[in-house]
């Protein structure tokens, strides 16, 4: 194994280097800040391996444009921000429904509406889970670092192909934006996932019916299985249907699809837990000042680890609540008004005293804050 | 216990402080350190005062953002007036002294190099100001080896520049020793 | 049916769900032959929709299938297009799907003059939700949005697709369906994007709250108001008084997008081998 050599980018460009290495060809997309960059590249370096590019004439066609592509076959990614994501909600449903792989990277700034454009902000993780209308599965991942940029963007790509689900990948502006050293690995050392062909000939083809895996076969427009695909409930052959036990049958699969391999979705990081009085839950940018604060405060005695959920949606539930039952307390910082807080008070309110600490003023939440909330929960 | 330094380089937009704050970062990632690089935007990209900031470290670096920096420097009379209370104690202040007059900081030391005048007159080129006074700013910390500053800003200029650079870097680097403690 | 044009129909899935009197039935028979008669290939031809009556059609046609969001119908298929520029897309839309809901990518899509065959049934209303007016109502007519009478002024879609871009436009009805199989025969092997507005007539809907009679009366009205394009040429304007055009309105062949998109790939690898 060769190491390749440090080097410094944005978290942006690790985005869009992890997209590529994960074998997406295939990007559509809108300028808004604090996401362009990603757009750029992608312009950039698509079209030298063959690949394609388009600027759409808006954030709804980028979302409709990529799921097309991904329906020939191809790996499809699309980035954006704040007013772009609400726009792209539509179409995000529309691949939940019809099972159509695609990722969507979102940089979020400060909401809502414009908001601030190059205000750092946490504030879209509940639309991440419920943007779209209707019940639907949704995998969403929180990158921290600019490696995990690149990382998780792999992994979302892989995801998207595997359980044939939108993937969110969540930046927040400062780790969209912030350069950071990164030694990226090499093409040979990174998994992966192509999703499932149809093992069948094309008349023997049923596009929705699936096995144990509950998740099923796909195959490329063009290739002659001559297959149909609607965004209204539908039975296993892919054509609409509006029998009750049919769309159950439907509406139960897609929201347990995902269950079965919570093994493999649910990713965490838990750092000094071991002992820990209190927990501090936090995500992104935010991690990074609550493990300044987990150091400072262990220098100082004080028995307190961090959780860090990396996989956002689905929450890593368990995880928590084994941390959650050794602890007096658990607090959440998050730049917003106590989004992900709700999931984590669901789930550790029996067990311990939960508080946020909530802030979205563009500013990003200090170690010095979080000590402060620290000591006084103590 | 390893340093943090933090870096505030600033100035009005179109001095060229982000690209220095973007070399700085890769000369200490050829260095072999730990660093983190972020900017402002906006209006701010447009005339208005223009900041980039920088962390290196030998350690993981954590929060990203500058607390308080050891380091400022400060090309144009508005940032300085702006970021000049915001600085550490026995920290670092270095300003464009043919643009800004009657400076004075309580907390730290303040060493004033005519860098856009050095880099107009004496380099021959006034775009190379941002490169002076980076040199100089590295030469007064010695943050990271000069060779290291040296192959970073190489990596980064137009073709065809590289001497320009270098004597603005030498520049730099001389008054920088002049003002070493 | 025409035996041989089985193969290209979900026989399974007829009949359709249109009302009695719905010309989109002929529309969609214009297109099965014009697809049976260009001899393109079959496995390698998408048929992509947005939502609405029209949008239904896919669905019965024996091709890859895409029944899509309401007014992004020419956002996926640009997609398919530029993904996999080797396959025939076909679109097929209403008047609200693609003008209203859906004007925007209707616009910019014929600006890239990217290679789609787009089949716009226009029924002058919005018939699945039960008979609002759309961007194609005349004024004047009445809908259950425009009780009193349509106070907007209605589009012209030909006019608005060659003022877009689209190197190939033509207009048929459901009672010059010959003309329509032709058009879009014509609009398949142009290399850009095709528009062929198609007249459809909706008595559900827009018919009878009009007063306009029976499905064969509307029918009787679209053999009566057009003129063919080159028969017009010869008549004097106040014979061209609420008359429509028909015929090959517009053929200005144009750089087409995925192939210059394409060309450009080819320069990047050669560039990179040098």
């Amino acid at each position: 194994m060769t190491v390749n050599k440090a080097r410094l980018i944005q978290g942006n460009q690790a985005c869009a280097e992890g997209a590529i290495a994960a074998g997406v060809t295939f990007f559509a997309g809108y300028p808004i800040t604090p996401s362009t960059e990603i757009a750029e590249i992608m312009s950039e370096e698509l079209p030298k391996i063959g690949g394609k590019f388009i600027q759409m004439e808006d954030e709804i066609g980028s979302m409709a444009c990529i799921l097309g592509a991904s329906l020939t076959g191809k790996k499809v990614l699309t980035a954006s921000s704040g007013p772009g994501i609400s726009l792209k909600q539509e179409a995000i449903g529309y691949a939940s429904m019809a099972e159509i792989p695609c990722v969507i990277v979102n940089v979020q700034r400060l909401g809502p509406s414009t908001g601030g454009p190059t205000s750092t902000a946490q504030g879209d993780i509940m639309q991440a889970r419920w943007g779209t209308h209707g019940d639907h599965p949704i995998i969403a991942l929180c990158p921290a670092t600019v490696k995990e940029c690149f990382d998780l963007t792999v992994k979302a790509v892989n995801f998207a192909e595997k359980f044939r689900t939108p993937v969110y990948v969540l930046l927040d502006e400062i780790i969209g934006h912030m350069r950071e050293k990164v030694i990226l690995p090499n093409k040979e050392d990174i998994e992966i996932v192509d999703r499932k062909r149809p093992s069948t000939k094309p008349g023997d083809y049923k596009p929705y019916r699936t096995d144990e895996s509950l998740i099923p076969e796909m195959a490329d427009y063009g290739t002659g299985y001559k297959w149909h695909v609607t965004g209204l409930h539908h039975d296993e052959t892919g054509f609409p249907t509006t029998k009750p036990a049919l769309v159950e049958k439907l509406m139960n699969r897609l929201m347990s699809k995902l269950d079965k391999y919570k093994e493999e979705i649910l990713l965490w990081q838990e750092e000094s837990t071991d002992d820990a009085e209190v927990l501090i839950v936090a995500y992104g940018s935010t991690a990074r000042s609550a493990l300044d604060a987990v150091e400072k405060l262990r220098e100082a005695g004080i028995k307190v680890g961090l959780f860090r959920p990396i996989t956002i949606w689905p929450f890593p539930e368990e995880a928590l609540a084994r941390l959650a039952a050794n602890v007096k307390g658990v607090i959440v910082p998050e730049m917003n008004y106590g989004q992900l807080y709700l999931e984590v008070e669901r789930i550790c309110k029996d067990k311990c005293k939960t508080s946020g600490l909530f802030k979205a003023n563009s500013e990003p939440i200090t170690p010095d804050e979080i000590i402060a909330k620290v000591r006084e929960v103590l | 216990m390893s340093k943090r330094w933090e870096f505030r380089l600033s100035g009005t937009g179109g001095q060229g402080l982000i690209t220095a704050g973007i070399i700085l970062a890769e000369a200490a990632v050829l260095a072999g350190k730990e660093v983190v690089q972020s900017q402002s935007y906006g209006p701010e990209a447009r005339g208005g005062a223009s900041k980039a900031e920088v962390i290196i470290d030998e350690k993981q670096i954590n929060y990203p953002k500058v607390v308080i920096p050891n380091v400022l420097l400060a090309m144009s009379p508005q940032p300085a007036n702006k970021y000049g209370s915001e600085i550490k104690e026995n920290g670092l202040i270095i300003i464009d002294s043919s643009l800004i007059s009657d400076f004075n900081n309580e907390k730290a030391r303040v060493v004033e190099i005519p860098i856009t005048k050095l880099a107009k007159e004496d380099v021959g080129n006034i775009l190379t100001a941002n490169i002076l006074a980076l040199s100089a700013v590295v030469g007064l910390t010695k943050v990271v080896d000069f060779e290291y500053l040296k192959e970073a800003v190489l990596n980064r200029i137009p073709k065809g520049t590289e001497e320009l650079n270098i004597k603005a870097m030498e520049i730099g680097w001389q008054w920088a020793e002049k003002h070493v403690v | 049916m025409r035996p041989d044009l089985q193969e290209l129909f979900r026989m399974e899935k007829l009949p359709h769900i249109w009302c009695p009197g719905c010309g989109h039935g002929i529309i969609m028979r214009a297109i099965a032959e014009a697809i049976k008669e260009s001899g393109i290939d079959m496995d390698k031809t998408v048929i992509v929709s947005g939502i609405g009556c029209s949008s239904r059609a896919p669905g019965y046609m024996n091709f890859d299938t895409c029944h899509t969001i309401h007014g992004r119908a020419l956002a996926f298929a640009t997609g398919i297009k530029l993904a996999n520029p080797e396959l025939n897309v076909f679109v097929i839309t209403g008047d609200g799907d693609a003008t209203a809901i859906g004007g925007n990518h209707f616009i910019h899509a014929a600006r890239r003059n990217i290679d789609l065959n787009v089949i716009l049934f226009n029924n002058n209303i919005y018939g699945m939700t039960g008979g609002q007016y759309s961007p194609l109502t005349p004024t004047g007519s009445k809908a259950t949005t425009s009780p009193y009478g349509n106070v907007e002024r209605n589009f012209d879609i030909p006019t608005l697709a060659i003022a877009a871009g689209a190197s190939y436009v033509g207009r048929g009805t459901a009672y010059h369906d010959k003309l329509l199989k032709d058009l879009i025969i014509a609009g398949i092997n142009n290399k850009g994007f095709s528009l062929i507005e198609a007249i459809s007539m909706c008595p559900t809907s827009f018919g009878r709250r009009n007063k306009l009679g029976n499905a064969a009366k509307m029918l009787e009205l679209q053999k009566t108001a057009a003129i063919n394009v080159k028969a017009a040429q010869k008549l004097p304007p106040e014979k061209l008084e609420g008359k429509f055009l028909i015929g090959e309105l517009h053929n200005k062949p144009a750089p087409e997008f995925t192939e210059e998109y394409d060309k450009l790939i080819a320069k990047l690898r050669k560039e990179a081998e040098q």
